[in-house]
């Protein structure tokens, strides 16, 4: 694989530019640069990838691929992996690095396939290993109760989606230059085979969960809708909003859309109140990386504790109202 | 209607913490005593999208299964379920395969099957749980995918999905065959019956091994997989957990303000 030079990275664009996970993409990428001797490359397509593009020249890309304007200003999982299998084969790449979000999870495996190369899912390390020079990932497996490290050996570019809010971002270099290429790839919309024909959204609230400086997620022990508005208010109170674990989505509680977890949303507030859920490591994985977590669950043996700054043993349905009305009033008076 | 199922069984993911060991010369899980492996949850419900189709229209279902320490009745459920026929794909040579082998050997079984109008997988298995081996059955048989559904359905010859996505759900259509990746969100599976079982357990299923696929030992296995395990471990976790304390479950949550106040946190 020699002749496979480089880092590339997958950007997204989000709501306010250049996605925070692409930045984290990029502030490990330049590291691995740096010890491998190769550059990083960005690409980047879609309403608002030009000013994206620039944001990956600042975060370390010395050359960015951007598209906007074309055929994939929206995504679309056949026509990005049938552009981005194009773009591989002109750049080869020696690793291809993608967010573990929902179009890494859909384009990621897809386009290992295409380049008959193999892929590490959901990463929550990447390192060049010092005698192969290849890059060791370490992902969760088993759910988040045991940790693997493997390696893609043998074909190239080595694949890998990243966990969104694992990795240290970079921080800009508004002074760092880098060419932007207007990158026009050959497909059109005729390569989908597939077609939306309806978009149905859940009810949004403003704020999305992953930004939410609060965060009080409740399990299968709430028990009720209506037990999980009340514990809505309380996140209100705090700025924050309210999440949940699959056993309180299936059970019907509350909106799937506001699940945390390995198959959910990943979230790092600074704090996580954990609310008469077990712990299971499928659920932690995906708040493992806030401030402060602090737990309510009457089973004082109960395995979320293990995770948790602070514990508070008990009924939720008589802390979390007391809980309340304290902070009503520490806020009050501040 | 033709229909293949993917279905893969794996130790219990709900297994208590204590008997969850890990091998560190073998960089295998030590299979827990007493506790049986269970068909990966999100396969289930990959079977029960099956079935739900099966109600809406002649349907014949075929389930998959690739596996090489396979136990009976684990992984009879499916047919337990309702579904029709089974095929296991057993082989000293599939041991130890990564995704990218994995696909490859299940496409040699649904290439060798023939006829089908719509593949159906799990969104990820709750072993390794990397969301791979879908994508790769649909690109190597060429097919279009439309991963992580909550809603599958024919309707005349087109079929009509219902995608999860972030912040709700979209509704795609498709031209079969297409293969698709069932999430929680479609909702349980349904419990066997007692006809069901005794069906099933009269049911021989399929075996198919290397031979009878045309692989090679050389294309399945570690030789021929792509991702390479290192190391595999427990990392150990040391809990830092400070009980609130208090004479009632209120003075425990109005405590648990004060303390979140003196750490400047609310
Ligand atoms: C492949 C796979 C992926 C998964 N992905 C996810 C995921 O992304 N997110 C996720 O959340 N789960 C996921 N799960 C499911 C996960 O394994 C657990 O089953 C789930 O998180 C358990 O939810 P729970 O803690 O709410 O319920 P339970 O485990 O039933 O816990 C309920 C808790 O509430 C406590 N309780 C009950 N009543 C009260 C009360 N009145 N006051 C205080 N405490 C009370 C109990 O003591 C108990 O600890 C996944 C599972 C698999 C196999
Ligand atoms: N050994 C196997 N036999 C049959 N189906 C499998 C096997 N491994 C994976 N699958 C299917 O592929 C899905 C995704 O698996 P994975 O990519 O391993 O997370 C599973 O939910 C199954 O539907």
């Amino acid at each position: 694989m020699a002749e496979n030079s480089g880092i590339l990275v997958f950007g997204e664009v989000a709501d306010d530019g250049l996605s925070g996970t692409t930045k984290e993409l990029l502030g490990k990428a330049s590291e691995m640069a740096g010890t491998l001797g190769e550059s990083v490359i960005g690409v980047v397509a879609g309403v608002g990838a030009k000013g994206a593009a620039q944001e990956m020249v600042a975060h370390g890309a010395s050359k960015v691929y951007c598209s906007e304007g074309g055929a994939l200003d929206a995504y679309n999982s056949d026509i990005y992996t049938a552009a981005l299998q194009e773009l591989a084969g002109e750049v080869s790449p020696s690793i291809l690095l993608m967010g573990h979000t929902e179009v890494g999870r859909d384009l990621g495996p897809r386009l290992a396939f295409r380049l008959d190369t193999g892929i590490g899912t959901d990463c929550t390390d990447l390192n060049i290993d010092a005698e192969t020079n290849l890059m060791v990932q370490t992902r969760p497996v088993y759910g988040g109760n045991a940790q693997a490290q493997v390696v893609v050996d043998g074909s190239s570019p080595q694949m890998a989606t990243v966990r969104p809010k694992t990795l240290q971002p970079s921080e800009p270099d508004g002074s760092a230059s880098g060419e932007i290429v207007d990158w026009q790839p050959s497909v059109d919309a005729s390569a989908s085979k597939t077609k939306v024909v309806d978009r149905v959204k859940a009810e949004a609230s403003g704020m999305k969960l992953e930004e939410a400086p609060a965060i009080i997620a409740g399990g299968r022990g709430v028990g009720s809708t209506e037990a999980f508005d009340e514990l809505a208010e309380i996140a209100g109170t705090l700025g924050g909003l309210v999440g949940a674990t699959r056993a309180a989505c299936d059970s019907g509680y509350i909106s799937p859309s506001v699940q945390i977890g390995i198959t959910g949303r990943v979230v790092s507030p600074d704090l996580y109140i954990a609310v008469a859920l077990s712990g299971a490591s499928q659920h932690m994985s995906g708040c493992l990386g806030s401030k402060v977590i602090v737990a309510v669950n009457k089973d004082p043996d109960a395995n979320v504790f293990k995770d948790s700054r602070y514990g508070a043993v008990g009924d939720f349905k008589q802390v979390m109202p007391a809980f309340h009305e304290k902070c009503k009033e520490l806020l009050a008076s501040s | 209607m033709n229909i293949i199922v993917c279905v893969k069984q794996v130790p219990d993911p709900q297994m208590p913490l204590a008997s969850f060991r890990i091998d560190p010369a073998t960089n295998k899980l030590i299979p827990a005593p007493g506790i049986p492996p269970v068909i990966n949850g999100y396969d289930e419900q990959a079977v029960e999208a099956a079935l739900r189709l099966k109600e809406g229209g002649d349907a014949k279902i075929t389930v998959l299964s690739m596996g090489t320490n396979l136990v009976s009745d684990v992984i009879k459920k499916p047919l337990s379920m309702g579904a029709d026929e089974l095929v296991l794909l057993q082989d000293d040579a599939f041991e130890d395969s990564d995704d990218y082998a994995t696909a490859k050997v299940l496409v040699a079984a649904i290439n060798k099957i023939g006829d089908f109008d719509i593949v159906i997988c799990g969104r990820q298995s709750s072993d390794f749980d990397t969301g791979i081996v879908g994508a790769g059955v649909a690109e190597l048989l060429g097919i279009p995918i439309v991963p992580i559904i909550r809603d599958v359905k024919m309707e005349n010859g087109t079929v009509r999905i219902e995608r999860v996505v972030a912040d709700g759900y979209e509704v795609v259509e498709a031209a079969p065959p297409v293969l698709v990746t069932v999430s929680n969100e479609l909702g349980e599976p349904r419990y066997p019956t007692l006809r069901g079982i005794m069906a099933a357990g009269r049911k021989q299923p399929t075996v198919w091994s290397a031979a009878d696929l045309g692989i090679d030992a050389s294309e399945a296995g570690v030789s021929g997989s792509k991702v390479k395990i290192m190391k595999l471990f427990q990392p150990e976790k040391v809990s830092q957990c400070e009980f609130i304390p208090g004479d009632s479950p209120a003075e425990i949550g109005a405590n648990l303000a004060l303390k979140l106040r003196e750490d400047k946190v609310i």
